[in-house]
């Protein structure tokens, strides 16, 4: 197999684990403001990704690097075509952790508010943008000969790519609901799970209409004609199987399960764009595909020996934070201060 | 002002911001780690104190430092679009096993360290500590791998207008990197050691725990004076490879308009860039031979024989740093090591003499000098890096051409705007903590009692 391709289903990889991860950790931010009853509730609500948050942010600074290394041009088109929405993203991861890390060290209530605003926009913004990023990129941009986008920056805010934001929006809350679920106790706990279940529904529409309007906007269906295929199909029922599992309270099975439609709905987006990397809608000449976006062989090897090596043994050790904190938060947790 | 001045100040304000951050991370981790060493071996509670209080100024840091980090990253591809495309081959692998080997352990282990007090065995809980700091200096050590090369480009080839990987090796052992890597983090353990020392300091000026600031402040005072002997020596080393890779930065550093035969060092020069002179000069006969070729009387070039040399090779331009900027910068961090290393041995010789804890003078000297160390590392790396302008990748690629062609001067415009509003409120926020829990002194503990650093 072509390196190239290797390192396309790597960086998809490094892609799918940061959605996966923090895309519960967003939905844990988004939700924070509204399951919470009070003071103790937030602090519980934020504890329960206490050790995660950062480390599951590492995968997007290892998908960037690795997407540096290996698609110098599909890193250099995209940061630079999608300045402002990366800059807020930038803006918004910063003041996310800052949020997390010094909300409980002052007692001022107008110190945690704005901690709490930082939080709550911190996970809302990004996880919307990055719907929206990603729709563009399959609905293909103006790129030019050089490589460079060519386009005005409102374009990317389209009605299409908007309803990619909420969608990954409100698929990235239920995944956090189900995940509160699974580390809350008591009351807490049964708020989350009513949030859940009513999130089920309006998630699924939008998710669907998303789904078919890609017919007609995006590169995607080029590739897969009319009928999905096995992966959006796994994708899809998955997404149904989370409803049976919550009604049943199997909430560690419906975790899997909206784990598994983030997977499966991000392979999909993956697949339809393989081997293009960041189609144009100027020219199909000027489509950087794996190929002539990438680096040398050299670097290519290099960088497959390495990720070889590390990605299992860096599973192992986040595999282990998360056995190491298993238990859920209390409210007896909490310091009375 | 146009995209690429813009880009060029974006660049610069928010580099330099990460690395207010970043030295302090490089020492502090570890001497965290020592204290907590200590705790572990004796048993003796005023470590765990200590390790306590120490640890909590460094997560604050550690938290500016990461989220400063992020920007960087992202930079290069939004600012430097034909830099990123220039460089990838190359540059994109250190920055990916920066990732792969140092943020995950850095990120995993802090937040088990952190919140693990209470579930880990003592020994594996000391453990996350010293992977944290192990794993803070290596990410150091991949990202100068990735500036060494900008500096002295080696085992790359050009292909179709790009530097192409061409030997792993060479770049792995460039001996730019062999040099700029151990000042780089010995700067570091200054500005964590002095940190540390100042701190210490203050709080046996505010009588708070006396006794127990006096033991941090020893192990910080041996840290530190090892550290900044080694900063000299090494930087000594760096500058006798300037001279080789880039004689022009070198000659910018001195304010050398004209080859000489032995060499002077100056020690204060006004210059004045567009005649090409220097005024009021005062310089050291043959001082500038030894420090650069350890030799009484060889000849160090000046900027106007290397200006022609230049044009001869890349055709007509100007290729002469900013040399007043160069010049004094390399002198404030010249003359801070040196009054580093005065006052950590002074603060040696008291601790002999058994007067440390008396000399009030000593430790109000030592809380200034925290600032200082932040001056020092800026003042370093303005040296190397407009020192090396107006190339970005040295004699390969011109920083003008290293710019995104496709960002408008407005969109720079307002992520200045933006990050020097968020940086601002940030630094305000990190130095009020930083000063709130530093005065509360080291949390009080209980034996056989263990609670976690803090809760969300
Ligand atoms: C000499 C050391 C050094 C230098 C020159 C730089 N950094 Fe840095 N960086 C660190 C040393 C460091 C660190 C000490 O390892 C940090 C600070 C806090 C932390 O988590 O790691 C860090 C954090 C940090 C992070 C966040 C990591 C996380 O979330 O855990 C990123 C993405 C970068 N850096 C990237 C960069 C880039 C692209 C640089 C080039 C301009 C750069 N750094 C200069
Ligand atoms: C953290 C320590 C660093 C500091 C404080 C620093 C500082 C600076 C400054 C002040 C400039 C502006 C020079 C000018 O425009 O005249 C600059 C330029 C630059 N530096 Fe660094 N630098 C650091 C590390 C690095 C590293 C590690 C890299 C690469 C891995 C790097 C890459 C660049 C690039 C690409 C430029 C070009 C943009 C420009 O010329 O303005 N820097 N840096
Ligand atoms: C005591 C004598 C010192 C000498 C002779 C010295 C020398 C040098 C030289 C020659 C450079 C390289 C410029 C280049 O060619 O690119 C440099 C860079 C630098 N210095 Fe120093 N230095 C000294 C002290 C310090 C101190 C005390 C600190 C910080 C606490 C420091 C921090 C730095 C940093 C961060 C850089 C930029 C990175 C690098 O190129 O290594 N230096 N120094």
């Amino acid at each position: 197999m072509d390196l190239q391709i290797i390192w396309f289903v790597l960086i998809a990889v490094l892609f799918i684990g940061y959605f996966f991860l923090e895309g519960f950790d967003f939905g844990v931010g988004i939700l924070m403001p509204f399951v919470s009853k009070d003071e103790t509730d937030r602090r519980v609500t934020i504890n329960t990704i206490g050790p995660f948050w950062d480390a599951n942010e590492v995968w997007l600074i290892t998908a960037g690097g690795a997407m540096f290394a290996a698609f110098p041009h599909w890193y250099a088109t995209l940061f630079s075509g999608f300045y402002l929405p990366l800059l807020l993203i930038l803006l918004a991861l910063i003041v996310r952790a800052v949020g997390f890390e010094f909300r409980s060290k002052l007692h001022h209530t107008w110190w945690r508010k704005t901690a709490d605003h930082f939080i709550f926009w911190g996970s809302a913004v990004p996880a919307f943008l990055w719907g929206v990023a990603f729709t563009n990129i399959v609905m293909g941009l103006p790129i030019g000969s050089d490589m460079n986008f060519t386009g005005a920056l409102l374009e990317l805010l389209n009605p299409y790519a908007l309803l990619g934001g909420v969608a990954s929006l409100l698929l990235f809350t239920l995944h956090g609901a189900i995940f509160l679920s699974l580390r809350t106790t008591d009351e807490l706990c049964e708020r989350v799970e009513k949030v859940a279940k009513w999130l089920w529904l309006p998630v699924g529409i939008v998710l669907l209409i998303f789904a078919v309007s890609g017919y007609r906007y995006t590169v995607l269906f080029d590739e897969f004609g009319i009928i999905p295929g096995t992966l959006p199909m796994i994708a899809i029922v998955s997404f149904v199987a989370v409803y049976l599992f919550i009604r049943i309270n199997r909430n560690g099975w419906a975790f899997a399960a909206t784990g598994s439609t983030i997977v499966f709905g991000s392979i999909v987006v993956f697949q339809g764009l393989f081997p293009l990397v960041m189609p144009s809608t100027i020219s199909e000449e000027y489509h950087l595909t794996i190929y002539n976006a990438s680096s040398s062989d050299l670097t290519l090897t290099i960088m497959s020996v390495l990720a070889l090596i590390f990605i299992p043994i860096i599973l192992a050790y986040q595999g282990w934070s998360y056995w190491v904190f298993k238990e859920r938060v209390t409210r007896d947790a909490i310091p009375k201060d | 002002m146009e995209a690429l001045e813009l880009a060029r100040w974006q660049f610069g304000i928010t580099t330099v911001y990460h690395f207010i951050f970043v030295p302090l991370t490089l020492g502090l981790s570890i001497l965290v780690a020592i204290l907590q060493t200590f705790y572990y071996k004796t048993g003796d509670l005023h470590y765990k104190r200590l390790t306590k209080y120490f640890g909590k100024l460094f997560v604050i840091i550690f938290t500016l430092g990461i989220v400063t980090g992020i920007v960087q990253e992202f930079q290069f591809g939004m600012n430097w679009s034909e830099y990123s495309r220039f460089v990838g081959d190359i540059f994109g692998i250190p920055l990916a096993i920066e990732a792969l080997t140092a943020f995950f352990i850095e990120s995993t282990f802090l937040g088990l360290w952190i919140f693990g007090w209470t579930r880990l065995s003592k020994p594996v809980h000391l453990a996350c500590i010293w992977l944290v700091a192990i794993a803070s200096n290596l990410s150091a050590v991949w990202i100068l791998m990735a500036n060494s090369w900008m500096q002295v480009p080696v085992g790359y080839e050009l292909v179709g207008g790009r530097a192409e990987l061409a030997d792993f090796v060479a770049i792995l052992m460039n001996e730019r990197l062999l040099v700029q890597m151990p000042h780089t983090i010995l700067g570091g353990f200054i500005t964590g050691g002095m940190f540390v020392l100042g701190m210490s300091g203050w709080m046996i000026l505010r009588n708070k725990d006396p006794e127990i600031f006096l033991k941090s402040a020893k192990i910080a005072l041996v840290f530190t004076a090892v550290a900044s002997l080694l900063t000299a020596t090494t930087g000594h080393d760096q500058a006798q490879d300037t001279v080789q890779s880039q004689p022009m930065k070198m000659a910018a550093m001195e304010g050398l308009w004209d080859t000489e035969e032995p060499a002077s060092f100056s020690l204060f020069a006004i210059i004045d860039q567009e005649e090409r002179t220097s005024k009021r000069e005062i310089r050291l006969p043959y001082m500038l031979s030894v420090l650069a070729h350890n030799n009484l009387t060889a000849e160090v070039r000046g900027l106007n024989e290397l200006q022609a040399e230049m044009e001869e090779k890349h055709g007509p331009g100007d290729y002469m740093p900013p040399v007043a900027i160069i010049y004094w910068s390399f002198r404030i961090m010249v003359g801070l090591g040196m009054i580093f290393i005065f006052v950590s041995f002074y603060g040696l010789w008291l601790w002999w003499k058994n007067k440390l804890g008396t000399r009030n003078r000593f430790h109000k000297v030592a809380v200034s000098m925290i600032f200082f160390t932040f001056v020092a590392n800026t003042a370093g790396w303005i040296v190397a890096e407009m020192g090396r302008q107006p190339w970005v990748v040295y004699e390969l690629l011109l920083t003008a051409d290293g710019v995104s062609p496709s960002v408008y001067s407005s969109s720079i415009w307002i992520s200045m705007a933006a990050f020097g509003l968020v940086y601002g409120l940030l630094a305000a926020a990190a130095f009020y903590l930083v000063w709130y829990f530093g005065k509360q002194g080291a949390p009080e503990e209980t034996e056989g009692v263990e609670k976690n650093l803090h809760t969300y």
